[in-house]
């Protein structure tokens, strides 16, 4: 086996996209959707990490913009979750199918 | 013989994209948020992996001890214990991975082919001072207006939050 390169970390950065894209594709339950999109998320920070150590490692803009990733997933991830509960709250279930109507 | 270091990636890519697969097929909620928690601390793993210590420690302090948590509560709240998700049809799933499996073949495909210019690895000399430093700086190759717009997105979840919430005790008063 090689030495973990740029391309290594690239290709772990599409298979953890892809797994997200899977997830959200196939679950019908919303928090499970959201687990899904935080892979999503963690996928673009690997690759923003990597670009930054191995092509501009005298710069920090992919850490930077990583740490800000991470900032706006967990306020989506708050905002989100306090949506499915309310969901949950006047509809008994977190299925997407069961939330067709805007306002109950 | 390989060294240590290329063992451990391996290692860390293992973990990450297991427990990620896991998490996303796992028909009980509450295993799949653990599979995904454990798939946050891989990440992190990878980011010390690549001496980036300041961003794996905001990865398991935000992700793994928030929003993980966060996760496993709303299952808690609105999940009844011992009931399995029902399985999704063949075909969705057949569907959906086929367009994985290829979308992840054109990406990978497009990787290998482009020569990066990378450059010699020296060791990262970035220290959370540095960061602390470029955060807050407002010149050239500062991050200081991002910061503030960050601050006041936190701020609007925040009130989102309060007002979602508040909106339901309304009604069932």
């Amino acid at each position: 086996m090689t030495e973990p390169g740029l391309p290594h970390l690239l290709f772990i950065g599409a298979a953890l996209f892809f797994i997200g894209v899977f997830g959200f594709l196939t679950r019908r339950n919303l928090i499970t959707m959201l687990m899904s999109v935080e892979l999503v998320l963690n996928s673009v920070c690997i690759n923003f990490v990597a670009f930054n150590r191995y092509l501009w490692q005298e710069r920090l803009d992919g850490v930077f913009i990583t740490i800000f990733i991470i900032a706006i997933a967990a306020a989506e991830a708050a905002v989100a979750i306090a949506i499915i509960i309310h969901l949950y709250r006047s509809h008994r279930t977190i299925d997407v199918g069961a939330a067709e109507d805007m306002k109950h | 013989m390989m060294k240590g270091e290329t063992i451990i990636f391996w290692l860390l890519a293992a973990l990450t994209l297991g427990t990620a697969l896991l998490a996303v097929t796992s028909r009980q909620i509450f295993r799949a948020a653990i599979y995904l928690l454990f798939s946050l601390l891989g990440v992190a793993g990878i980011y010390f992996w690549l001496h980036y210590e300041f961003v794996a420690a905001v990865q398991i302090v935000v992700y793994a001890g928030g929003i993980a948590v966060l996760i496993i509560f709303s299952v808690f709240l609105t999940q009844r214990s011992g009931e399995d998700l029902p399985k999704p049809s063949t075909g969705r799933m057949l569907v959906a991975g086929l367009a994985t499996l290829s979308g992840l073949a054109l990406v990978m495909f497009h990787v290998l082919k482009h020569a990066f210019p990378v450059s010699i690895l020296e060791p990262s000399t970035a220290t959370v001072a540095d960061l602390g430093r470029r955060m807050l700086h407002t010149g050239e190759g500062g991050f200081a207006l991002p910061f503030e717009v960050v601050s006041i997105l936190l701020l609007a979840a925040m009130v989102g939050c309060i007002v979602i919430a508040m909106r339901v005790k309304n009604k069932n008063l």
